[in-house]
C-alpha cells in the first residue's frame, strides 16, 4: 500500500492550494466560510473532499473552479497562479447544467467551439468524447430526453472535451438514485483510468469517497478548515464486494469520527438527554 | 376535497370537460347576445314604427322609445284616433348576430361610398402595415437593448431609470407632437405604436434576460466562454423561448395601440372604416370590423404559438410538433430512440 502512495507523491503536483480563505460580509457581520485551507493534488490522483454540511465544500470547489473569489491565499495549477474560470479547470455540477437548446453532441462541442474551432471541427472532436462516454446512440438527442445518469455523462464529456488538466466535480451524483449512482461511480473510475486527468471530487457520502478516492481531504465546519488528509488504504482495483472488507470499514469509521466529532464543546448535548416519547397514535404497543 | 371535480385546486380538468368549457366560453356570450336580440321580452326598449297611425311626427322605420310610443298611442286611443303600430327593437347600436354575420360578408364586397375612400380590405391592410412596422422598429432596438440591460449592470443602471419614467407617459399624449415632427400620414401612427411598445419591451426583455439560470453561465465560463461569447452562445439561445413568448404578448399590447394611433394625423386604416360606418349608422359594420380585428389578433397569436413549437424543439413541456419532427428528420437522419432504460448505462 505504501508503494501506491509513494508513486502518487512522486508525481508532479497539479493543484496546489495555499492558505485559501473565504469570508462573507453580511449585515450580521462577517462570516468566515473557509479558513486557511491547504492541500495538494498530484497528477492523475483522485482526491475527494468531504465534510459535514456547512463546512464550505461547495464554496471551496467553486473557488478552485474560479467561480468565486478567495479572500486570501492562492491556488497554483502546475505551478502557475490561477484566478477566473478557465477550460483548463473543468467543472461538473450537481445539477448537470447542460445547455437545453443544444443536443448532446452540440453540448460537448461547446468548449472546442469557444476556443475558436469551427462548428464542424468542434463537433468532430466532440463525437469522440460522446463515444467514449457511451452515448453515440443519443448523439442528437436533447437533454430533456435523457435520464439523470446520461445527463451527467454528457456533462463529464463536455468538460473533458476541453482536455483540462484537472476536473472538479461538485457532488455530481447526489441527485441520482442509489442504483444509478453506483453505476456512475464504477463508470467514473473506469474513465479516470483511461485518461490522464486529475480529479477533485466533492461529496457528502462517505461510502462514495472511500470507494473512489486515493486520498480524502476532510474538512471541519465553523469555520471550514482542513482537519485531516486521509490516505485510503483499500487497494485498487476496488469492487463493490470490498466495501465490506475490514480495511474499508475501518477507513470509513475513521472518517465518520472526524466528521462527527463536535468541533466545539456542547455540540453533542442533544444526543445526551432522551426526552420522553411523544405519542402520535393511540396504538398501545411500543415500537421497540 | 375531491381529487376530480370542477374546482379541484391546481389540478387539470378532464379533457372532455375542458373542451366543453372552451366552447362554452364563446357560445355563452353568443347565446346571451342572441337572446337579447331575438326574444322580444328581453330588453328591446325601442319600437320601430310600421304604421304611423295618426301620430303626426311618426314616420315608417323610425325608432322611438317604448314609453313615448305607449304614451302617444294612449293619447290617440283616448281621442279616438288611429293608433300607431310597430315592432319591439333594440337600440340601433346593438345589431342582432345575423346582421353582423351578414355584414362580415357584405362589408368586403360593398364598394366604398366615395371613390376616393378605401375598400375594407385596403383599410385592413393599411392597419396591418402600421402594426408591423411599428412593432418591428420597436423590437429592432428594444430587444437588443433589453438583452444588454439584463446582462450588464452598467447598461441597466444607465438606461432603465429613464425608461421606467417614460413608461408612464401615455403614448396618445404624443400624438400632436408626432404629427408636428413626422407629418400626417403613416409615420406618426407608427411612432405612437413604437412609443407605446418600446419602453415596456425593454423592461420586459431585460427581466427575462435576468431570469436565465446563472448556473448555465457559470458552466459556460468553465468551458472557456468569454464575455461576448456568453452573450451570443448562452444568453441569447437560453432566453429565446421566453423571449418569443414575451414578444407575442408585446405584439398583443401593440395591437391595443392601433386604434389610438390611427386617429393621429389623417385617420386611416380600420379605424377610418369604423368611424365612417358609425357616422353612417351602420353599426353592424362596426361590430363586424371589431370582430375582424379580434379574429386577426387571435388567429395570428395561435399561429405564432404553433410556430414556437417548431422553432424550439428542446422545450420539454412541448407536445412534440409533427412539423418540427419532420424537419429534424431531414436534418439528422440518425434515429433518436426514447432514452429511458438504465440498461443502456454500461461502462
Amino acid at each position: 500500500m505504501a508503494a501506491r502512495f509513494a508513486r502518487i507523491y512522486a508525481r508532479p503536483v497539479t493543484l496546489e492550494v495555499k492558505a485559501l480563505s473565504r469570508r462573507f460580509e453580511s449585515e450580521q457581520g462577517s462570516v468566515v466560510a473557509l479558513h486557511n485551507v491547504s492541500f495538494r493534488a498530484h497528477r492523475r490522483e483522485f482526491l475527494c473532499v468531504i465534510g459535514p454540511s456547512g463546512c464550505g465544500k461547495s464554496t471551496l470547489i467553486r473557488m478552485l473552479a474560479g467561480l468565486d473569489q478567495a479572500s486570501s491565499g492562492e491556488m497554483l495549477l502546475d505551478g502557475e497562479p490561477v484566478g477566473g474560470p478557465c477550460p483548463d479547470r473543468g467543472m461538473v455540477f450537481q445539477g448537470y447544467t447542460l445547455f437545453p437548446w443544444r443536443s448532446v453532441l452540440q453540448n460537448v462541442a461547446f468548449g472546442p467551439q469557444m476556443r475558436g474551432h469551427s462548428r464542424r471541427e468542434a463537433e468532430a472532436q466532440a463525437r469522440e468524447w460522446v463515444e467514449i462516454v457511451g452515448l453515440s446512440r443519443f448523439m442528437h438527442a436533447y437533454p430533456h430526453q435523457l435520464s439523470g445518469g446520461m445527463k451527467q455523462r454528457v456533462a463529464i464529456a463536455r468538460a473533458l472535451a476541453n482536455k483540462p488538466r484537472i476536473l472538479f466535480m461538485d457532488e455530481p451524483f447526489a441527485a441520482l438514485d442509489a442504483q444509478t449512482r453506483a453505476q456512475m461511480q464504477s463508470y467514473l473510475i473506469q474513465l479516470w483510468k483511461q485518461i490522464d486527468i486529475t480529479i477533485v471530487f466533492v461529496t457528502h457520502d462517505l461510502d462514495e469517497a472511500t470507494y473512489l478516492a486515493d486520498r480524502i481531504v476532510v474538512l471541519g465546519a465553523n469555520p471550514g478548515r482542513v482537519r485531516e488528509i486521509v490516505e485510503v488504504p483499500v487497494p485498487r482495483p476496488r469492487s463493490r464486494e470490498q466495501m465490506n472488507s475490514a480495511l474499508f470499514v475501518a477507513t470509513k469509521r475513521h472518517l465518520e469520527a472526524l466528521i462527527h466529532t463536535p468541533v466545539e464543546a456542547g455540540d453533542d448535548a442533544e444526543s445526551q438527554a432522551l426526552s420522553p416519547m411523544i405519542r402520535m397514535t393511540q396504538v398501545g404497543d411500543d415500537v421497540e | 376535497m375531491l381529487e376530480s371535480g370542477w374546482f379541484a385546486v391546481r389540478r387539470p380538468l378532464a379533457p372532455r370537460r375542458a373542451t366543453a368549457l372552451v366552447l362554452l366560453s364563446f357560445v355563452a356570450p353568443l347565446l346571451l347576445w342572441a337572446a337579447v336580440s331575438y326574444i322580444p321580452f328581453i330588453w328591446h326598449p325601442f319600437v320601430e314604427i310600421e304604421q304611423p297611425g295618426s301620430v303626426d311626427y311618426f314616420t315608417v322605420g323610425m325608432r322611438v322609445e317604448r314609453e313615448v310610443f305607449a304614451a302617444e298611442n294612449q293619447k290617440a286611443a283616448a281621442e279616438g284616433r288611429a293608433v300607431a303600430s310597430g315592432a319591439p327593437r333594440n337600440p340601433i347600436y346593438l345589431p342582432a348576430p345575423h346582421e353582423v354575420a351578414r355584414a362580415l360578408i357584405t362589408a368586403f364586397r360593398t364598394p366604398p361610398r366615395l371613390p376616393s375612400e378605401p375598400w375594407l380590405h385596403q383599410s385592413l391592410w393599411q392597419s396591418l402595415q402600421v402594426i408591423f412596422w411599428g412593432f418591428l422598429l420597436s423590437s429592432l432596438i428594444g430587444v437588443p437593448l433589453g438583452i444588454l440591460c439584463g446582462s450588464f449592470s452598467s447598461v441597466s443602471r444607465f438606461s432603465e431609470p429613464f425608461i421606467e419614467f417614460f413608461r408612464y407617459l401615455p403614448a396618445p399624449a404624443f400624438g400632436a407632437l408626432a404629427v408636428a415632427v413626422l407629418g400626417i400620414y403613416d409615420a406618426p401612427k407608427i411612432a405612437i405604436i413604437v412609443i407605446g411598445t418600446f419602453f415596456q419591451q425593454v423592461l420586459v426583455v431585460a427581466n427575462t434576460t435576468r431570469k436565465l439560470e446563472p448556473a448555465l453561465l457559470e458552466a459556460a465560463q468553465t468551458l472557456g466562454a468569454k464575455r461576448w461569447q456568453l452573450l451570443r452562445h448562452v444568453i441569447v439561445p437560453g432566453i429565446s423561448v421566453d423571449l418569443y413568448t414575451d414578444l407575442r404578448v408585446l405584439l398583443g399590447w401593440a395591437w391595443t395601440y392601433l386604434i389610438v394611433a390611427e386617429l393621429v394625423g389623417t385617420t386611416s386604416g380600420i379605424t377610418y372604416f369604423i368611424n365612417q360606418q358609425a357616422r353612417y349608422r351602420n353599426y353592424e359594420n362596426v361590430f363586424a370590423a371589431i370582430f375582424i380585428i379580434g379574429a386577426i389578433g387571435l388567429v395570428s397569436d395561435v399561429m405564432l404559438a404553433r410556430l414556437g413549437h417548431v422553432l424550439f424543439p428542446w422545450r420539454s413541456e412541448n407536445r412534440p410538433s409533427r412539423l418540427g419532427a419532420w424537419l429534424r428528420r431531414r436534418r439528422d437522419p440518425a434515429p433518436v430512440t426514447e432514452a429511458s432504460s438504465l440498461a443502456s448505462i454500461r461502462a
